[in-house]
């Protein structure tokens, strides 16, 4: 239950979306825009997250977008997690959508919700950081293409009234060798200790983080390190561990150095298992 | 409570046409429970984490606590009231699939959901879709058995 | 009829979503609540203001705890609303009642509190340090029952004292000596449905209360007790509950939504817990610090037992008293041995208060003597298993409270030992490496419990007719989820010798018309119910018969009862059909004899006594059921993760009277105790706030991480319980938390004494930390 009041409004277009956030503004209004809705009602209860008016961008299509063509993959915002999943268009977006929360509500959950969510592991972002997607934002000055590494910076990057319409990747990289490993504190449904995603181009090994500082991350500094094959691995690992952005996070589902432990146990595996597939 | 935060929600509920008058922050779950007396939907954590209020979106299984009524619109909604002699039920019936029968309507409408949709799923495909849910009571294994039943059944019915 | 597996009568009601539980029952114009809590463990009120929240549209009143009486069922330490401090993270400070839940949250919101925080106490052991800040500094002032025993100027509400044989004999015959410490925190029971009361008072005094309690009656004593009121007009109804686990069996939200409705002028109004105002407002599982200290022979006959159990019974003493006693009770496990020392200590802390958890004392109080067992078994070098059934417990031999066991009051350990030892293949293997990474391990636990009730519990039963010759069961325990009602029916269905479907069973509790079931708990439901339901049987055949002897011209003692008839037993083919004098008989002339007949019947444990204050001497229950339990895993010797592959139980239930209900009542409760033991407490911060009071960071057991489950049954019957069947609702649980610490603890190759058994927790054993 939300206990403050706020109005919902549907647009049916970008346009019509922008226009409402700017005019509800005027108005003296706090919009906020709407996908899936499940963190913003859980938040709510919580009094986390106030607004007392909603855009909800699901029906809007080009958020709904999911178009594969020769060169490019595009998937509208508005997808859920169930759909990125069964689709499998991108097999490792795939496998990360399909560890975040439960199958229910991954039926609500969507692309865009999870990468614009406040709470900070937002797991579907580590593939597109690793394909150097482009996101489609929509705001006062029009549509426009930008890199993930320019707008997503630990979180999303967005002015007052913009929004998430697309995420767009080359489509060479949607067949690239990949790994996603999701590890919990226990069981099979939950937050991450650590999650890790990781690609290969070539030889370059590709990785991004969540669960290990309270954002997700790429780290140019822990690939280079990752991927200075002439020392063993465990060296590059210990090395790249220096390379982190932030100490490890300590919190209620696992201390600093047991997170420590169990990331280097889980780039271990990732190692081997990309590097054994290369043989 | 500004009355522009009310307003009239028209709802399609198992096959039938209501329109509420709510507010456009109640959540799906507030409106069947409070609002048109279907009680079976269940509050267990409001939080999305439990799945005790699960209801079909357009056969889809959703967390109702976790959706405005008002998104609601043009949807058609189905709660367990709307189940009429679901194999699924005669399964958590026979199997003794429940016992304080809490999380019981969740369970069924989200293994409804996977046997009308997914008769031939595997064993993991049913454990991603019911892990969902959470049993307090049973240990898990008569539930188990009450949906591969169902599975078994239309499998058989195929062949 | 016994042994079938009858389908539980509620049973297409919670498939079609047509159950009804307390909160499903909304009524126009009934005002709502939210309660307003403590965001810290250990504070001084100074100031409450309200008057911002009393101007939100809809409010109707604020509700503190100024002037009320102090409640609790065995020391009166708890004020319903906190009012000059809090005690816990999440205690009740004020309620706030408005037309709409949205309006009461609303307002609770604007509830502005000044506190003063004060240190807090975060555990047992830190409680008993001499410069512990003090929780209750009038301990010494609060009243208290007669067998309750706390320490003024301490942190003490309670100590249960066992002392048994000669510990210095003990001691000089013991060659091996071990002694060991396991601790875990305060977990909850996370019942699916979240607690729920409503209360309304009419003109002339009359209180209806709906709750989803395993404590109807009780609900009625205390509001009597504590507030004044009439037992007579306090009338609590009880539908279907949600799953209990002992979790509803205080009382504590009945209480609340009496206030409330009371400061709207008995206007009804509903109170009920958010989930996370369920997991820490609202009394929790216990947890517990122990040391245990066994000697035994070289070949392995246990001499001496000295134990500490620190109980962390949180905030307020209430249930938890009970159930630190009941740990005492049992303190040895279903051993035998001679020379037994325990105390054990209800201990006060800024931690939310504990309640009774699914076998009362008994997972907790086996979970340090089945690590114990363990671990002598490793000093002696001797089987596991063996070391259990050399000690095992037998008819002849006394309980720690020097109950003298016989071939009816206590089931065969031994053979429970024997049947687990086959279905878990323990000669076969018992460690195996699979590769260098992963070993499988199996451990063992073997446990007992009696319930520990009222000495003057009863229950009571009540069987009416109808027209059509079937019949109406009324008894007062409450259907919790166990299917006790249903098999109190087939108790019925086999005493009238007839159809299980003629028998309608009441499911709801109104304590105006239901015999009172003294409280849904202790697994006593089928046998206290069953016996009052057998006796109610007694009567209205007594009844039948009588008005047969003058229809059929019969002595009453040659008819019998049974097949929808009141016939003469040398002769069938006379015979009277039951619907044609279940509303007396009515002569071809229109003179009629007789009227409804109403059976009647109750049964109240016999020979229970109090526990002697110094040594602990008294019979607090009725029979032992004792159960032997496995549970085989896989662990990754790299990560400290685990898989549990395979969990089973025997269990002597006497005899079971519905196989389905009977194995889904034992593998419940063993779901239940593996979840607990591998990944349920409460993390708190240190100031002693809880910081997962959600589902989400509070994960229990999910569908698909469910092992094997295997229950299995010995039969050797209660000579007094209907058809011999023991206690069984909780047995399934007791051993497991240790079995599983047990399994993990062989694979692991170090001790696990901490629960739960998180990854994270093993890697520190392995790394000493």
């Amino acid at each position: 239950m939300v206990s403050f009041d706020f109005t919902y409004h549907r647009p049916s277009s970008i346009e019509e979306a922008v226009q409402l956030f700017a005019s509800l503004q005027r108005q003296g209004k706090t919009p906020i825009y709407y996908s899936g809705g499940t963190e913003i009602i859980t938040l709510s209860r919580l009094n986390l997250v106030f607004a007392d008016a909603v855009i909800d961008i699901k029906h809007i299509p080009e958020c709904q977008s999911f178009d594969i063509s020769q060169n490019q993959l595009v998937l509208g915002t508005a997808l859920t997690l169930t759909a990125i999943e069964e689709t499998n268009a991108f097999p490792l977006l795939a496998k990360a959508a399909s560890e975040i929360a439960d199958r229910t509500a991954r039926n609500q959950i969507t692309l865009g919700g999870n990468i614009c969510g406040q709470i900070f592991y937002r797991e579907t972002v580590l593939p597109l950081l690793l394909v150097d997607s482009d996101i489609v934002i929509a705001g006062k000055s029009g549509v426009q293409q930008r890199p993930i590494h320019e707008v997503f910076q630990q979180s999303i990057q967005l002015q007052p009234g913009e929004f998430l319409v697309q995420v767009k990747m080359n489509a060479a990289y949607l067949t690239m060798p990949h790994v996603h490993m999701k590890r919990r504190k226990q069981g099979k449904v939950g937050y991450p200790l650590v999650t890790v995603s990781a690609l290969k181009k070539g030889n370059e090994l590709r990785t991004a983080f969540s669960g290990v500082c309270p954002f997700p991350f790429r780290s140019p500094k822990v690939e280079e390190m990752l991927n200075a094959r002439h020392l063993p691995i465990d060296a590059r690992i210990d090395y790249a561990l220096q390379q982190l952005p932030e100490p490890i996070l300590d919190d209620i589902e696992g201390s600093a150095e047991y997170r420590l432990f169990v990331l280097k146990n889980t780039l271990w595996d990732i190692l081997t298992e990309l590097e054994e597939a290369e043989r | 409570m500004s009355s522009s935060s009310k307003c009239e929600i028209p709802l399609t509920v198992n096959g039938e046409k209501y329109s509420v008058i709510a507010r456009q922050a109640d959540t799906l779950l507030f409106v069947l429970r409070n609002h048109l007396g279907l009680t079976g939907a269940k509050p267990g954590c409001l939080n999305g984490d439990c799945g005790a209020c699960t209801v079909l979106m357009d056969k889809t299984p959703i967390k109702s606590c976790m959706i405005l009524a008002i998104e609601a619109i043009g949807k058609s909604v189905t709660t367990i009231e709307g189940l009429r002699d679901a194999p699924i039920q005669r399964a958590f019936v026979e199997h003794f699939a429940f016992q304080c029968g809490y999380c019981t309507p969740g369970f069924i409408m989200n293994a409804h959901a996977l046997v009308e949709s997914t008769p031939n799923a595997s064993e993991p495909i049913i454990e991603k879709w019911l892990e969902s849910n959470v049993c307090r009571c049973t240990s898990y294994f008569e539930i188990e058995q009450a949906v591969k039943s169902v599975l078994a059944e239309k499998q058989a019915s195929k062949d | 009829m016994i042994g079938k597996s009858v389908i539980r009568k509620e049973a297409w009601d919670k498939v079609t979503g047509r159950a009804k539980y307390t909160h499903d029952k909304l009524q126009q114009g009934m005002l709502h609540a939210h309660l307003v809590t403590s965001p810290y463990a250990h504070a001084l009120i100074h100031e409450i203001h309200f008057e911002k929240a009393l101007s939100v549209p809809g409010v109707r009143a604020v509700v503190t705890g100024k002037g009320l009486p102090l409640t609790g069922e065995d020391l009166r330490d708890r004020p319903p609303i906190a009012f000059d401090k809090v005690r816990y993270h999440g205690e009740v400070v004020a309620i706030v009642v408005a037309d709409t839940p949205i309006q009461a949250e609303k307002g609770a919101n604007l509830v502005q509190i000044v506190y003063e925080p004060l240190p807090t106490v975060g555990s047992p052991r830190a409680a008993l340090q001499a410069d512990a800040p003090l929780i209750h500094e009038n301990l010494g002032s609060y009243e208290k029952n007669d067998h309750t025993y706390p320490e003024p100027n301490t942190n003490i509400a309670h100590r249960t004292k066992i002392r048994k044989g000669n510990m210095e004999k003990g001691w000089s015959e013991s060659e091996v000596v071990i002694e060991t410490s396991v601790a875990f925190s305060p977990s909850d029971h996370l019942a699916m449905e979240t607690r729920c009361a409503t209360a309304e008072i009419f003109p002339d005094g009359r209180i209806e209360i709906t709750a989803s309690t395993q404590s109807p009656f009780m609900i009625k004593k205390l509001i009597s007790t504590y507030f004044g009121e009439d037992v007579g007009k306090v009338v609590v109804h009880t539908p279907l509950v949600g799953g209990g686990y002992g979790g509803k069996a205080p009382v504590q939200l009945e209480l609340l939504a009496y206030l409330a409705s009371k400061a709207v002028r008995g206007r009804k109004v509903s109170v009920w817990n958010t989930r996370e105002q369920d997991m820490i407002t609202s009394p929790v599982h216990i947890g517990m610090e122990a040391t245990v200290k066994l000697g035994c022979t070289k070949d392995g006959m246990i001499k001496a037992a000295e134990i500490l159990f620190l109980f962390d019974g949180g905030a307020y003493s209430d249930k938890a008293i009970d159930v630190t006693r009941a740990a005492a009770v049992d303190c040895t496990g279903p051993y035998r041995i001679e020379n037994v020392w325990c105390d054990s200590l209800c201990i006060y802390t800024n931690h939310p208060y504990a309640s009774p958890f699914r076998s009362f004392g008994h997972c907790e109080q086996a979970f340090a003597i089945e690590r114990a067992m363990d671990i002598l078994a490793e000093k002696l070098g001797m089987d596991k298993l063996e070391l259990r059934l050399k000690n095992a417990i037998l008819p002849g031999h006394t309980t720690p409270t020097r109950v003298l066991l016989n071939r009816s009051n206590v089931g065969n350990l031994p053979a429970c030992i024997k049947r687990l030892r086959e279905l878990i293949q323990w000669d076969q293997w018992q460690r195996i490496e699979l590769n260098a990474r992963t070993v499988r391990a199996k451990g063992v636990s073997c446990s007992w419990k009696t319930s520990t009730i009222d000495t003057e519990a009863s229950s009571g039963a009540i069987v009416t007719f109808n027209p059509d010759g079937s019949v109406n069961l009324m008894s007062g325990v409450v259907e919790i989820g166990t299917g006790s009602k249903t098999v109190l029916a087939q108790i019925l269905a086999g005493k009238l010798k007839m159809d299980i479907d003629d028998i309608h069973v009441k499911m709801d509790i109104d304590t105006q018309s239901t015999p009172e079931h003294w409280k849904t708990v202790a697994s006593r439901g089928t046998f206290m119910g069953g016996r009052a339901v057998l006796n109610a049987a007694e009567d209205a055949i007594r009844q039948l018969k009588a008005i047969a002897a003058c229809v059929l011209r019969s002595p009453i003692e040659d008819l019998e009862v049974g097949y929808g008839k009141v016939f003469v037993r040398d002769d069938p083919a006379i015979f009277i059909p039951i619907k044609d004098i279940a509303y007396g008989y009515k002569y071809p002339n229109g003179n009629a004899i007789g009227g409804q007949i109403i059976g009647r019947g109750n049964y109240t444990l016999r020979h229970l006594t109090p526990l002697d204050k110094e040594t602990g001497a008294g019979k607090p229950g009725p029979e032992w059921t004792v159960c032997a339990h496995a549970v085989e895993i896989e662990f990754d010797k790299r990560d400290c993760t685990y898989q549990i592959l395979k969990a089973v139980s025997v269990v002597d239930v006497g005899e079971v009277l519905n196989w389905k209900a009977a194995i889904g009542q034992i593998i419940g409760a063993m779901s239940m105790g593996l979840s607990f033991a591998s990944r349920e407490t409460f993390l708190f911060d240190r100031y002693e706030r809880v910081l997962n009071p959600q589902i989400r960071t509070y994960q229990p057991i999910r569908f698909g991480e469910h092992p094997e489950y295997i229950a299995d049954f010995i039969k050797t019957p209660q000579i007094d319980a209907p058809y011999g069947a023991r206690g069984a609702g909780e047995h399934g649980l007791i051993g497991i938390p240790a079995a599983l610490a047990n399994a993990l603890s062989i694979a692991a190759g170090v001790p696990l004494n901490k629960l739960p058994l998180f990854p994270e927790q093993i890697w520190r054993a392995q790394k000493g930390k």
